[in-house]
C-alpha cells in the first residue's frame, strides 16, 4: 500500500504532462474542423514547424527559450494565415476527400522539406537551467520541465476558455460553428473570422510543438506520426468544441500512461480500445453536438 | 471516360521504359543496393550511403579498368513486397551481378528465395535477425546479429556485479531476439531477470515504463529499442526520472547510443554501458584513418556510426570479389571467395565471414559512455575477441 | 456528385440509367493496355503485378468509399486478412492458389460484415476513427501472435503450387502478372455488375441522400454493411494475390499507411467512377517508382506536390478532371 500513493501520483503527473502536449497540439484542429468543416490532416505540420523554429532560434541565434517560443508561435500563426488565404480558402467548398488528399500532399512536402533542412534525426531542445532538474511532489522527485508543461497547458486552456466564452471574437466563433450561414447573414465577416481562427489554431499547435519538444520529439515524420493521436483527441472531444479536446486529452494522456505503467503488455492498444469504446458510446464525442 | 487517364498511364509506362539504360559494357560489375532511403530509418541509411560513397571515392582506383556500377533503390521501410519487386527488377532488368544493402529483416527474408532462384549473391549490410542467413545459400552478412550483441552482454553483466536485471525491449521480432539472448547469457552467468516489459513499436514517451522499472529497483536495466529516435526518448526518460541516482544502471545494445547522434541526443546520462561492433573513438590505426577520411569528406563534426561501418565493410567484401574475379562475376565462385574472407584492418578491428554459417565473426566491444574532450563518446573498455553468432549452435538446423 | 454530363443529359435520364450497364468501347481500354504491357514491356511485369493488385485493392475501396460513401482509413485490415489467410494456408500445406483466394475472400468478408455491423452505426469523422481503431487493433494482434504470423520478421515458408497445376511462378513474373490480370478481370466484372444492379443504385442513393433513402423505406444500415462486407472480400482477394505473388507476408499489409495509400490512389484517380482505380493506381505507382529512382531521399516531396496540384487543378481526381474537360468541349 505504501507503493500505491506515489505510483498514483507518478501516473497522474506524467499523464498530465503528456495530455497537455496532446491538447495544445490538437485543440486548433478541433476548432478548424468544427468551424470550417475542413479536414486539415496537415495540422501537425504547424506543431512541427513550431518545434523546429523554437529549437533553431535557440541553437543558431542564442535566443532564450521563452522568446524563441513566442517568435515561433507568431511566425507559424502568420504563415498559417498566408496558407489559409492562398490555398485552404480555395478548398472550403471542396469535398471532404479532396481536402484529405490535399492536406496529405502538404504533409508529404513538409516532411521532405524538414528532412532537407534539418536532417532526419530528432532535434534536441536545450532547456534553460530553470527548467532542468527536479521538484519534489508527495515524496517523489518530478522533472521541472514537465511541471512547466502542465502549468502552461492549464493556463492556455483557461485562457482559451475565457477568450471563447467571454469575448466578442469568441461569440462570433461560437455563432459560426453553430450556423455558418446565419452568422454570415447577421453581418459577421466569416472570411476574416476563418483566417483569425486558423491563425489561432496554427499558433496553438506551434506552442504545443515547441513546448512539448522534449516529450514528443521533433523530427521530419512528426506530422504524420502524431496525426492519429491528434485526430483521436478531436474525435473523442467532439469536433468544434474547446472543452472537449481538453478532457479528451486528459482521459487519453492519463489513461495511456496508467495503462503503460500498470499493464504494459497491452500498452500499445489501450488508446485504440478506448477510442473504440468511447466513440461507440458517444459517436459525436464527449462534448460534440450530435 | 477512362480515355485520357489510360493514355497518361501508357505515356508513363513508355517514359519509364525510355529511361532504362542501354546494355552494359563487358567489364562492368553491377551492384543493386536496396536500402530504406526514406522513412523511419533514413538517418541510419544516410550514414550507410555516405560510407558506400566514401569507399568508392577512396578505393575506386583499385579496380583498374573494371567499372563498378551501383544502382540504388529505396524500399521505404519494412516493406517486403516492395523490396522483393525491386530485387526482381534489378535482377531481370538491370542484370545486376550482386545485391547489397537491406536495412530491415522482413525485406531480406522476402528477397532470399529470389537470390537462390537467380543465383545472385547478397551482401547484408544491416538486417540483424540470426535466422535470416539460413534462408538462402547466397546470403552473406557483414553487419551483426542481435544474439551476437545481447548474449555476450548478458554474460558480461552477470560477471560484473549485476545480480538483478530488468529487460525492456520493443515489442517486435528483433526486440524478442534481444530479450531472449540477453536473458540466456545473463542467467548462464548467474544473474536473475527480475522483470521484463515489451514496449510498443510506436511509442513517443518512455516515462511510464521506466517509472515502473524504477519502482522495482533492479541493479541494471537492459534495453533494446530500434533507432535513434526511440533511443533519445528513452535516455530522456532515464534522466528525467533519475534512475541513475536510484542505482539502476543502463545497459544495452549499441543501438541506444549511436555515435553520430550523441551530440544531438541531449541529456544522455554518463556511464551507459553498451555492447557494439564499433566505436568512432576507438584507437585502432585503421579506425583513425577511417574517421579522418570521414571528417575530411563530411565535415569536422561528422561522426561515422556502426551502420556506416557495416556498409563500409560490405563494400570491402564487394571489392574483394570483384578484384579476385577481375570483373567477371560468377555467383558460386563469389560465394566461395566470401566464405572465410577476412579483413584484419577494418575500422572495427579484425572481421571474418564464417565459412559454415556465412555470418560475420568479429570482436564485440564493451563500451562506456564518457566525455572525451568535452564530447560524449562510447569508449571501448573491454574487448570480447572474435565472437560468433551464438544462435545457430543453440538452434541447429532441422 | 451526379455524373450526368451535358452530352448524356440530352438523353432521357431514365434511358441513361437503364443503359449504363451496357459495355461501351472505352471500357476495353484498360484490358488492351494490360495486354499490351505484357507483350511490349516484359521486364516491367513485377511492377505490373503490383499495380494490378493495387488496382483491385482500390477497386474494392471504390465500392465502399465511392459508391457507398463510407470514408475509411482501415481498409488495409481486409487486405491484410486476405494476405495472411492465403499466406498461412500456403505455409501449412495448402499450396493451391485459386482455392486460397476464395478462402481469403470469405475470411475478409466475414470480418468486414462483423466489424461493419458494429461501426457503421456512425458516420463522418467518428466512423473514420473507428475504422482506424479496427486496423490498428488488428495490426497489433498480428504482431503479438508472432508464433503464428511470424510477426515483424514476416511469415516464412510460403510455397505456392504452379497455377492450374501447370504454370510456375517464374522469376520474370509472367505467370504472376497474367494471374493478377485474370483475377482482376473477374473481380471487375463482379463489381461492375454490382454497381449497376438495383443494390448498387441504392448505395449511390444512400451516399447522396441518406435521409431520403430512409424515408422511402430502404434498409440503409443493412445495405451499407453488405457493401462494406463485399468491399472487404474483394480487398481480401487483393491481399491474397499479393501474398501469393510475393510469396511472403509481413506486418506492412495491415497498416494505417497502406490504408492511407490506397485512399490516396483512389481519390487521385477519381472515386465513385469504377475506373478511378484503373487510372489512379498505375499513374501513382509509376510516378512513385520513377521519382524514387531519380531522387531516392526526397521523392515524397514530389508525390506530395503532385497530390496538391491534382486537388487544386484537377478536382475530383484525374477522371473528374477528364469529365470537366469533356463538359467544356462537348
Amino acid at each position: 500500500m505504501s507503493q500505491f500513493l506515489p505510483a498514483l501520483v507518478s501516473i497522474l503527473f506524467h499523464g498530465l504532462a503528456y495530455a497537455m502536449v496532446l491538447y495544445l497540439a490538437a485543440v486548433g484542429l478541433s476548432v478548424t474542423m468544427g468551424l470550417m468543416g475542413f479536414a486539415n490532416l496537415a495540422h501537425g505540420v504547424f506543431a512541427m514547424a513550431g518545434g523546429y523554429l523554437t529549437i533553431t532560434l535557440m541553437a543558431a541565434l542564442g535566443v532564450g527559450f521563452l522568446p524563441a517560443l513566442a517568435v515561433a508561435i507568431l511566425a507559424v500563426a502568420a504563415a498559417s494565415v498566408v496558407l489559409e488565404r492562398t490555398l485552404y480558402a480555395r478548398l472550403y467548398t471542396a469535398s471532404e476527400i479532396d481536402q484529405v488528399l490535399f492536406t496529405i500532399g502538404l504533409v508529404y512536402m513538409a516532411t521532405a522539406a524538414a528532412t532537407f533542412f534539418w536532417g532526419p534525426s530528432p532535434q534536441h531542445l536545450a532547456l534553460p537551467a530553470a527548467l532542468q532538474g527536479d521538484i519534489p511532489l508527495v515524496g517523489r522527485q518530478f522533472p521541472t520541465y514537465r511541471a512547466f508543461v502542465i502549468v502552461m497547458g492549464f493556463a492556455t486552456a483557461l485562457g482559451l476558455w475565457a477568450g471563447i466564452e467571454r469575448t466578442r471574437f469568441g461569440a462570433m466563433i461560437r455563432a459560426a460553428v453553430d450556423n455558418r450561414a446565419m452568422a454570415r447573414s447577421v453581418g459577421i465577416d466569416t472570411d476574416r473570422l476563418f483566417s483569425l481562427t486558423f491563425a489561432l489554431g496554427g499558433g496553438l499547435a506551434a506552442l504545443g510543438g515547441g513546448i512539448g519538444a522534449e516529450i514528443l520529439s521533433i523530427h521530419p515524420a512528426y506530422a504524420i506520426e502524431h496525426l492519429v493521436y491528434f485526430l483521436i483527441v478531436v474525435a473523442v472531444g467532439g469536433m468544434g468544441s474547446i472543452r472537449g479536446p481538453f478532457f479528451a486529452a486528459l482521459l487519453l494522456g492519463i489513461g495511456d500512461t496508467a495503462c503503460k505503467y500498470l499493464f504494459p503488455e497491452i500498452g500499445a492498444v489501450f488508446i485504440y480500445i478506448a477510442l473504440f469504446i468511447l466513440l461507440l458510446w458517444r459517436p459525436a464525442g464527449l462534448f460534440g453536438r450530435a | 471516360m477512362a480515355r485520357l487517364g489510360t493514355l497518361l498511364c501508357a505515356l508513363a509506362f513508355g517514359a519509364t521504359v525510355a529511361a532504362t539504360p542501354p546494355a552494359r559494357a563487358a567489364e562492368t560489375v553491377k551492384v543493386g543496393v536496396i536500402l530504406a532511403y526514406s522513412g523511419q530509418a533514413a538517418a541510419s541509411v544516410k550514414q550507410m550511403d555516405e560510407a558506400i560513397n566514401l569507399y568508392m571515392k577512396l578505393h575506386g582506383k583499385e579496380l583498374g579498368d573494371t567499372k563498378l556500377d551501383l544502382i540504388r533503390r529505396d524500399d521505404t521501410g519494412p516493406n517486403p513486397d516492395m523490396a522483393k519487386r525491386l530485387a526482381r527488377e534489378l535482377i531481370t532488368r538491370d542484370k545486376v551481378n550482386l545485391l547489397a544493402g537491406f536495412y530491415f529483416t522482413p525485406n531480406i527474408n522476402a528477397v532470399a528465395p529470389l537470390a537462390t532462384e537467380a543465383k545472385v549473391p547478397v551482401i547484408i549490410m544491416n538486417a540483424a535477425t540470426s535466422a535470416s542467413i539460413r534462408l538462402s545459400p547466397y546470403l552473406v552478412r557483414v553487419s551483426q546479429t542481435l544474439w551476437q550483441q545481447s548474449y555476450p552482454l548478458g554474460q558480461w553483466a552477470g560477471h560484473h556485479g549485476i545480480k538483478r536485471a530488468y529487460i525492456a525491449v520493443t515489442d517486435y521480432g528483433p526486440g524478442h531476439d534481444a530479450e531472449a539472448a540477453f536473458a540466456r547469457g545473463f542467467t548462464e552467468a548467474g544473474g536473475t531477470v527480475v522483470g521484463h516489459v515489451e514496449m510498443p513499436l510506436k511509442n513517443a514517451d518512455y516515462v511510464p515504463f521506466l517509472q515502473r522499472i524504477k519502482d522495482e529497483k533492479p541493479d541494471a536495466l537492459f534495453v533494446f529499442v530500434p533507432g535513434s529516435r526511440d533511443a533519445a526518448a528513452l535516455m530522456r526518460a532515464y534522466s528525467d526520472l533519475g534512475l541513475a541516482a536510484a542505482g539502476v544502471r543502463l545497459i544495452g545494445t549499441g543501438d541506444i547510443v549511436p555515435d553520430n547522434e550523441l551530440a544531438e541526443m541531449g541529456n544522455v546520462p554518463d556511464g551507459v554501458v553498451t555492447i557494439g561492433l564499433y566505436s568512432a573513438v576507438a584507437d585502432r590505426p585503421a579506425n583513425k584513418a577511417f574517421v579522418a577520411a570521414w571528417k575530411a569528406e563530411y565535415g569536422p563534426d561528422a561522426v561515422p556510426s556502426p551502420f556506416a561501418v557495416g556498409a563500409w565493410d560490405g563494400m570491402a567484401a564487394i571489392f574483394h570479389v570483384v578484384k579476385a574475379q577481375h570483373g567477371k562475376i560468377d555467383p558460386d565462385r563469389t560465394m566461395q571467395l566470401l566464405k572465410g574472407w577476412r579483413d584484419d584492418d577494418s575500422p572495427r578491428g579484425p572481421i571474418m565471414i564464417d565459412p559454415q554459417t556465412r555470418d560475420i565473426v568479429q570482436n564485440m566491444y564493451i563500451r562506456k559512455l564518457e566525455r572525451v574532450n568535452g564530447k560524449l563518446a562510447n569508449v571501448e573498455v573491454e574487448t570480447i575477441p572474435m565472437v560468433q553468432d551464438p544462435w545457430p549452435k543453440l538452434n541447429p538446423p532441422k | 456528385m451526379t455524373k450526368l454530363d451535358r452530352r448524356t443529359a440530352a438523353v432521357h435520364p431514365v434511358d441513361h440509367i437503364a443503359h449504363s450497364h451496357r459495355l461501351r468501347w472505352p471500357e476495353a481500354l484498360p484490358w488492351l493496355l494490360i495486354a499490351a504491357t505484357y507483350l511490349l514491356f516484359p521486364s516491367y511485369l513485377a511492377l505490373g503485378s503490383q499495380v494490378l493488385i493495387m488496382v483491385l485493392f482500390a477497386l474494392s475501396l471504390d465500392l465502399v468509399l465511392g459508391y457507398a460513401g463510407i470514408v475509411t482509413l482501415g481498409h488495409a485490415a481486409f487486405f491484410g486478412l486476405g494476405a495472411y489467410t492465403a499466406g498461412l494456408l500456403a505455409a501449412h500445406g495448402w499450396s493451391e492458389p485459386i482455392s486460397a483466394l476464395f478462402a481469403a475472400a470469405v475470411v475478409a468478408g466475414a470480418f468486414g460484415a462483423a466489424s461493419g455491423a458494429i461501426i457503421l452505426r456512425t458516420s463522418g469523422l467518428t466512423l473514420l476513427m473507428l475504422t482506424l481503431a479496427v486496423v490498428s487493433l488488428l495490426a497489433e494482434a498480428a504482431n503479438k501472435a508472432d508464433s503464428i504470423t511470424g510477426g515483424a520478421d514476416g511469415l516464412q515458408g510460403i510455397v505456392i503450387n504452379p497455377l492450374l497445376g501447370r504454370f510456375d511462378f517464374d522469376l520474370y513474373g509472367r505467370t504472376a502478372y497474367l494471374y493478377c490480370a485474370a483475377v482482376l478481370l473477374v473481380m471487375w466484372y463482379v463489381v461492375r455488375r454490382l454497381v449497376h444492379s438495383p443494390f448498387g443504385r441504392s448505395l449511390t442513393g444512400i451516399r447522396e441522400n441518406r435521409l431520403r433513402m430512409h424515408a422511402i423505406g430502404a434498409p440503409v444500415r443493412r445495405r451499407l454493411v453488405t457493401a462494406y462486407a463485399i468491399g472487404a472480400a474483394v480487398a481480401g482477394v487483393a491481399g491474397a494475390l499479393q501474398a501469393q505473388t510475393t510469396q511472403f507476408v509481413a506486418l506492412n499489409v495491415i497498416s494505417f499507411h497502406l490504408s492511407a495509400a490506397v485512399l490516396i490512389i483512389l481519390i487521385f484517380g477519381g472515386a465513385g467512377r469504377l475506373y478511378g482505380a484503373f487510372v489512379g493506381a498505375p499513374i501513382y505507382m509509376v510516378a512513385q517508382d520513377m521519382l524514387s529512382r531519380l531522387d531516392p531521399v526526397y521523392w515524397f516531396f514530389w508525390v506530395g506536390l503532385l497530390l496538391v496540384l491534382v486537388v487544386l487543378f484537377a478536382r475530383g481526381g484525374i477522371l473528374g478532371c477528364v469529365d470537366g474537360v469533356r463538359r467544356r468541349w462537348p
